[in-house]
């Protein structure tokens, strides 16, 4: 064992409260950090831990409250000022220059010895390499950060906060980007930093990962502080279903889909791929020969890293994408290739990863959003005018059930991401298809959306439709689908069973292995 | 390190909700009210008395109805020009060409007017304005088609598409014994120049007295309300907004965004070309290539889309205030009001409303951020 971790606050923030015009960010909150220690901050969207996390790295100063590091009051104006204090953060989105080396990465802005002119390179590397070593997150010196994965670059840049003397490390979702297994790595990295002293302030959504690598939890509620809970050794016995209703305020299913009842309909033809091959915008082949078959009222989840070709595989199934190669049947029907509105009229909805990119326009209203597919049958129009009653009308509703914060003459853009997805979902379910393709059903969501999410899932399933979930949340995955495909390098390398499934196995099958005839 | 920070704290804070529609409209206004400020200063600097000038530009432009004809004389092309690009630039496509499809408007108009001109105003007049936008329009779809199939820049084959069209004009014109040019008489060889058109295809003019309207001027208005209908109430300029907005959902929705695109450039060139044709039918009657030419009404007429914010209403007032200020630039020539200072004071207002957009988006705090806001 390496010495007795320091167990004094670190970092604290007390009686903090930060007001924006109309809303109350944070309200009189207290947080404490202990050198050493993982805490982890779990909340919804909006709950307030991006505020809280601003104000303890300078971008914001809070209203009412004060912030101490090492029990010493401070006042920090910048990011700056909290790196003079050891308080980093890593972003979700990096901030590393692709075409220079991981060494010029981590030094660029800095100096190991004070001088602003000469950039030493070997001793850089020499310096990242011996971190690196240190805290056992292996990555080369020398390598250009565009050669490098994902994973890599989140060491790179914790390696960087490291390099400049970090003590508070605050890390926003780290996982969202990482593999199982590069996630794995991280807790490793985040646990090593803990013993050796450091503070890390984990930001998550995701229980399990939450309860895998924290020492404690905070959770915030509508910029309240609900409570801090000391996992210890006893990380198995906390309640998942407890931290979640602290963070809701309400019981929240978080449980499997029953799948009891539809068995009799498994007969129907839903979906039916059959040789299908997609290549990408370079060019490249993205998708190899996909044979799928998905009856009416199943699900099938279709899990892997993103990056394997799912992305590509979900544009040419719902038509949006031409395929190269193949056929796509909706209910036993031939769907042409690259046209989404024969896709539309065959019976496919489509709710893409990219929600903002294609799925829905930031500049337009959610009425106006939620007839995209549906504005050519004439019910909206007179002559070639829109009826803008008849638009608001349907937004009314088909909005009716999702609890939607705005109206229907709200502009997309300045939607939340959960609010987005319902506005989505709804446009999409509103032709009752017999086919729904949905992938990263509920990225970036909060649970509370996250659950409405995964129950129109269930009900779309129930009530007949073939359902395609494409997700990288391979528990969500299990929850939800029926069967699992994985997708690895623009193949399916295996399909198992939901219920009872091996996730070592599925891992395996992520990674490219094969799964045995 | 952390105190060097300013006394006064100024803040911008993103919209989250939608803009209020009085922000909207009045940025721009007092954008235009702060490019007058500078300009002040420019003219105290120049050692003018901004009073005299100002008042001098007034009387040139609104101060009695002689004037006020006047300034929709100079505001009757900019304010098509400025709906040519403002219905391109609101569904963001950047159509620099209004410039050459104006000259093109000009040439087929003056071409109608030659050939059957004296048949009468009520074929003529039509049938400028219907070959000017077919010409226009064809002349768009150069760089329309060259954008849509093939991903050329629009912004630089339309732009170098106005100096093709300038050098026909020139052609015309100088340097050939076209259809255009008036080789009658010993003069025509001196001074090249076009041939007059018609009397009976002379535009009329609404009004009476010493106040009158362009009629390229109604027909402005006119096209500007119909283009107001065309973006915000048909589910064509629903599609042409959603594929503006993001061109990723107007494909994943099944838009033909290509056919969309070609659609716009072929409307923008027609409108633009129509300025052309009101030029020749209105005001000179001839086709005149240094007329057409030195006043760049083509490139004005983007100044005058950004100032109304794209909004085909909202070009009808500014529209009329750049058409204000040039005709100051025009018939005040004097010590106290030097013509260059129409071009300057054109450029001060673009540069104002295109920096005062950043208040539309964000919200600007002054101060410290206070203890206490009501929640």
């Amino acid at each position: 064992m390496p010495n007795e971790p320091d167990r004094r606050v670190a970092l604290a923030a007390y009686a903090v409260t930060k007001r924006f015009p109309g809303v109350v960010a944070n309200d009189n909150v207290d947080f404490e950090v202990l050198g050493g220690e993982v805490h982890a901050l779990l909340g919804e969207n909006g709950s307030g831990k991006t505020t809280l996390c601003k104000m303890l790295t300078g971008m914001y100063q809070p209203t009412a409250g004060r912030i101490e590091v090492d029990g010493k009051s401070v006042v920090m104006h910048s990011p700056a000022d909290a790196h003079h204090n050891g308080i980093f953060m890593v972003h979700q989105h990096f901030s590393l220059v692709e075409r220079l080396t991981v060494a010029e990465n981590v030094m660029l802005g800095w100096s190991l010895d004070g001088s602003r002119i000469r950039f030493k390179r070997r001793k850089a590397e020499q310096e990242v390499a011996r971190l690196a070593e240190q805290y056992e997150m292996p990555v080369d010196a020398g390598k250009m950060i565009g050669d490098l994965s994902i994973g890599e670059r989140q060491r790179v840049e914790i390696l960087k906060a490291l390099c400049r003397g970090a003590r508070v490390l605050i890390l926003d979702e780290p996982t969202t980007v990482l593999t199982p297994q590069e996630a794995e790595r991280l807790f490793a990295s985040v646990r090593g930093l803990a013993k050796a002293g450091n503070s890390v302030i984990f930001i998550s959504h995701k229980l399990h990962e939450v309860l895998a690598v924290s020492d404690r939890v905070s959770v915030l509620r509508r910029g309240v502080m609900t409570g801090t809970v000391e996992l210890g050794d006893h990380a198995a016995a906390v309640d998942r279903k407890e931290l979640a209703r602290m963070m809701v305020g309400r019981e929240i299913e978080l449980g499997r889909r029953q799948r009891a009842a539809r068995a009799q309909e498994a007969a129907t033809a839903g979906l039916e791929i059959k040789e299908l091959v997609v290549h990408n915008d370079l060019g490249t082949l993205a998708v190899d020969r996909i044979n799928l078959n998905v009856a009416a009222g199943e699900v099938l989840g279709v899990a892997g890293v993103a990056g394997n070709g799912q992305r590509e595989f979900a544009e040419a199934i719902a038509g949006v994408r031409p395929r190269s190669g193949g056929e796509v049947f909706v209910g036993g029907t031939p769907v042409r290739s690259g046209r989404p509105l024969a896709a539309l009229a065959a019976g496919m909805a489509f709710v893409p990863e990219d929600r903002m990119g294609i799925g829905l326009a930031s500049g337009i209203d959610v009425a106006e959003n939620l007839v995209l597919k549906s504005f050519r049958t004439g019910a909206f129009s007179r002559g070639p005018l829109i009826r803008r009653g008849r638009v608001v009308d349907n937004a009314n509703t088909l909005l009716s059930g999702y609890e939607l914060r705005g109206g229907p003459s709200s502009l997309v853009g300045q939607l939340s991401g959960g609010n987005a997805q319902k506005v989505l979902l709804a446009r999409e379910m509103a032709s009752q298809p017999k086919v729904l393709v949905i992938a990263a059903p509920t990225r970036g969501l909060d649970v509370g959306v996250t659950e409405t999410v995964r129950k129109l899932i269930a009900e779309a399933a129930d009530s007949g439709t073939a359902v395609v979930m494409i997700s990288e949340d391979l528990d969500e995955v299990l929850d939800l689908a029926d069967r699992v495909a994985v997708m690895s390098g623009g193949r399916i390398t295996g399909i198992v069973d939901a219920e009872g499934a091996d996730v070592e196995e599925i891992g395996l099958l992520m990674m490219g292995q094969e799964q045995a005839a | 390190m952390s105190a060097i920070l300013p006394a006064i704290p100024i803040r911008l804070e993103k919209r989250t909700e939608r803009t209020p529609s009085w922000v909207q409209a009045a940025t721009p206004v007092g954008a235009f009210l702060f490019a007058f400020v500078i300009v002040t200063v420019i003219l105290l600097a120049g050692g003018h008395n901004p009073l005299q000038s100002y008042n001098a530009m007034l009387q040139a432009s609104v101060t009695s109805t002689s004037a006020i004809s006047q300034t929709l004389v100079s505001a009757t092309p900019l304010l098509l020009t400025g709906l040519a690009a403002a219905v391109a630039f609101r569904m963001g496509i950047w159509n620099i060409g209004g410039e050459g499809q104006l000259y093109i408007g000009a040439i087929c108009a003056s071409g109608v007017a030659l050939a059957i001109g004296a048949h009468g105003i009520g074929l003529a007049l039509p049938a400028m304005i219907l070959a000017a936008m077919v010409g226009g329009a064809l002349w768009a779809a150069i760089p329309g088609l060259l954008r849509a199939y093939l991903n050329a820049n629009e912004i630089l084959t339309s732009l170098m598409l106005n100096y093709t069209a300038g050098l026909l004009l020139d052609w015309l014109i100088n340097d050939s014994n076209s259809y255009w040019r008036d080789t009658s008489g010993a003069s025509a060889y001196l001074v090249a120049h076009g041939k007059t058109i018609p009397g009976a295809a002379n535009w009329p003019a609404i009004g009476g007295g010493n106040f009158s309207v362009p009629f390229g001027f109604l027909v402005g208005l006119v096209l500007a309300a119909l283009l107001f209908v065309l973006v915000r109430h048909t589910w064509l300029g629903y599609q042409l907004r959603v594929t503006a907005d993001n061109p990723g959902v107007g494909r994943y929705a099944g838009m033909a965004s290509k056919r969309n695109f070609v659609i716009v450039m072929l409307l923008s060139g027609a409108i633009a070309a129509i300025a052309g044709a009101s030029q020749v039918g209105d005001f000179t009657h001839i086709l005149d290539p240094t007329g057409l030419q030195s006043p760049q009404y083509g490139y004005t007429g983007i100044v005058v889309a950004a100032l109304g914010r794209y909004n085909p209403l909202a070009v009808v007032i500014s529209a009329l205030l750049l058409g204000a200020i040039t005709n100051a630039g025009i018939n005040v020539q004097s010590a106290t009001f030097p013509q260059s200072l129409t071009g300057v004071i054109e450029g001060i207002i673009l540069f104002c409303v295109l920096g005062s957009e950043i208040f539309s988006r964000y919200r600007v705090r002054v101060g410290a951020e206070k203890a206490t806001v009501a929640a």
